[in-house]
């Protein structure tokens, strides 16, 4: 399916199948189109080309409170004047035929058990804190039992600490409800944490879909080797394809090798990508090995990263684990230092 | 000067407007009212409350007022809504501006002369003489509890329409998104989200409307010609043409004691109505 906004095109044949009960993410930068796929499952936009399919259903001109889909939004969008459990129990109170009053007091009150706010039912939503609110928006959305949860950002607006928790909770929330969750997210860490399935999005396209594995050690393009965690980049034009494997040569003639992604052909331009934490840094030289100068150290907790020079192919970043080898204060600025790694944990690539 | 001083000092220039000119005529309006008035007119200080006593002669201005005031606030309240609605949730973000402005284009002309073309259009020359055309005698439109229900609510609409206008253009729209991913139909959207969150809104407008409506005069003495008219009538003529200071003050009082106690009654209603305390601040 496709969808314009005037001449702009925000999603462009966004062709995807979701499986039930999978938790799949949307990911890509802002403007990538993630937010407007989300919002036509929801229903808020309608598709300017193709079809949204619901349980094999074509739900195109189906209005938002006709689908059996629920959203989180990102700034949670709860209702200012009514208390918590009058939130929560706002999709069940617009069943047709009604359900009765004691049927809803129950399932808001289980809804508040599952995100674990028992007892703060009769609060207002504004003397709840970042998380309760998160929380909260999730239990509104998750009462109605819907087929599909679409979550827009939802962990944008917490601490670095109370996301990660989110993260957890919203995990085994998905496993034990057994619910569809779609989730648009720009931070690929929680998409990589969270998600079966990773759909990367570029300029209103799919790049990539595969498991969050997957996306980071084949990803298809320097783009998503670029979006999905961090890596080394070294271009150049590729020499030789041996099945598995290819060769390339750097513009500063340096010849390395590494996995070949599919489609790559000798005496085009390419490029390597090797990711940081691949790389192994030592003091002695050994075979293999390239010699580079260290330039700068940021100290990470149970990692450090080392951003270093070499004279072909300039700057490297390297994610060294703490170890007794290496010396309790590891590499200082200035310092000479040796980099090597296996050339089954490099992939060469197309350029984008 | 500490800080204390400070915040003194810049309430000070309204302190002393407020005292000079409302708390201390009411005090005299105060006064006068136990008074009597002097063989010519005026005021000759007593302690009677005589005054009070003869309230029901003007009995009619009273139940006009208290009748045509509500009446007209929620005539203007029923028809600004949906006005203030289609500005600010409905209409095009770029034409929001010009269309509120046409909002506020009548008050550039003062209000006895668009109310003197009311008299035009409700008098026998206008609607009555066209709706005679169409074989519908005799309609009696200017010079009764309509005609001045029709001026009110012409003159007091921009003031209605705008804190209802800010209430709704303030409304969060992702709560309305919300509400109907939750299974609202429209109708019940507007119902259980967009009113309630507009109370503030329609609140002060009414209010505005209200207080300023039991005042009122000029629109009674023109399209009420005499036969619909105000307190604010009576006061004029008890002030100016029978010079009866003293019973003016007592109907005067009498007015701001009814409109207080009505508007204390409604501020209560509406209280409960709201969530946020800090809401109803605004008014």
């Amino acid at each position: 399916m496709s969808k314009t906004f005037g001449d702009v095109e925000a999603a462009r044949d966004l062709d995807l199948r979701i499986s039930p009960g999978e938790f799949l993410s949307f990911l890509g930068p802002s403007g990538c189109g993630k937010t407007t796929a989300l919002r036509m499952l929801a229903g808020f936009e309608a598709p300017t080309r193709g079809d949204v399919l619901i349980d094999g259903q074509v739900v195109n001109q189906l209005e938002p409170h006709r689908r059996p889909v629920n959203m989180v939004f990102q700034s949670y969008a709860l209702f200012p004047h009514l208390s918590v459990a009058d939130n929560i129990g706002y999709g069940l109170r617009q069943r047709r035929p009604r359900l009765a009053r004691s049927v809803i007091a129950d399932k808001v009150e289980r809804a508040l058990e599952t995100v674990r706010l028992s007892g703060f039912g009769k609060r207002r939503v504004w003397e709840m804190s970042g998380g309760q609110q998160q929380r909260v928006a999730l239990a509104r959305a998750i009462v109605n039992e819907p087929k599909l949860l679409l979550l827009d950002e939802p962990l944008a607006a917490l601490d670095r600490k109370l996301r990660k928790e989110m993260q957890i909770e919203l995990q085994d929330l998905q496993r034990q409800l057994g619910i569809t969750f779609v989730l648009v997210t720009h931070d690929q860490e929680e998409a990589l944490s969270l998600s079966d399935r990773i759909c990367v999005m570029r300029a209103g396209r799919i790049v990539q879909v595969g498991s969050p594995q997957e996306l980071y050690d084949c990803p298809a393009s320097r783009y998503v080797a670029d979006f999905v965690g961090n890596s080394n980049f070294f271009e150049g034009r590729i020499e030789e394809v041996d099945g598995a494997l290819a060769r390339l040569v750097t513009g500063g003639g340096q010849t390395l090798a590494g996995r070949a992604s599919p489609g790559l052909a000798a005496g085009r331009d390419g490029c390597l990508s090797i990711r940081p934490e691949q790389i192994r840094i030592g003091s002695e030289p050994g075979p293999g090995c390239i010699e580079v100068t260290v330039q700068n150290r940021i100290f990470l907790g149970e990692h450090t990263e080392y951003l270093v020079r070499h004279g072909g192919l300039g700057n490297i970043i390297v994610l060294a684990p703490r170890q007794a080898e290496i010396g309790a204060r590891g590499f200082e600025a200035g310092a000479r230092a040796f980099l090597n790694w296996s050339d089954e944990a490099a992939l060469i690539l197309n350029p984008d | 000067m500490t800080r204390r001083e400070r915040n003194w000092l810049l309430v000070a220039p309204a302190g002393a407007w407020f005292l000079v000119m409302l708390v201390l005529p009411l005090s005299f309006v105060f006064v006068f009212s136990f008074g009597e008035r002097g063989p010519a007119g005026g005021y000759v200080p007593a302690f009677t409350l005589e005054q009070y006593a003869n309230l029901p002669a003007r009995w009619t201005a009273f139940k006009n007022t208290m009748v045509l005031a509500p009446l007209g606030t929620l005539a203007a309240l029923l028809i600004a809504y949906p006005l203030a609605y289609q500005l600010a949730v409905r209409t095009d973000p770029r034409w929001k501006t010009l269309l509120l402005v046409l909002v506020i284009v009548p008050f550039w002309t003062s209000i006895l002369i668009r109310s003197y073309a009311w008299i035009f259009i409700l008098g026998g020359q206008g609607i009555p003489a066209l709706l005679a055309a169409l074989g519908i005698e005799d309609v009696r439109l200017i010079y009764t509890p309509f005609a001045v229900t029709v001026g009110i609510v012409y003159g007091y609409l921009p003031l209605m329409v705008f804190p209802i206008y800010v209430a709704l253009d303030r409304l969060d729209k992702r709560l309305l998104e919300a509400s109907s991913d939750l299974g609202a139909r429209p109708f019940a959207t507007f119902w259980q989200v967009t009113l309630p969150l507009s109370v503030p809104g329609v609140a002060t407008g009414c209010m505005l409307v209200f207080i300023l409506l039991m005042g009122e005069f000029l629109i009674p003495a023109l399209l009420g010609g005499g036969k619909v008219f105000f307190v604010g009538n009576a006061l004029v003529d008890l002030f100016l043409q029978s010079r009866n200071w003293a019973f003016g003050s007592a109907v005067a009082f009498t007015l701001i004691l009814i409109m207080l106690v009505t508007v204390a009654i409604y501020m209560r209603l509406i209280a409960r109505l709201q969530v946020r305390r800090d809401d109803v601040a605004i008014m």
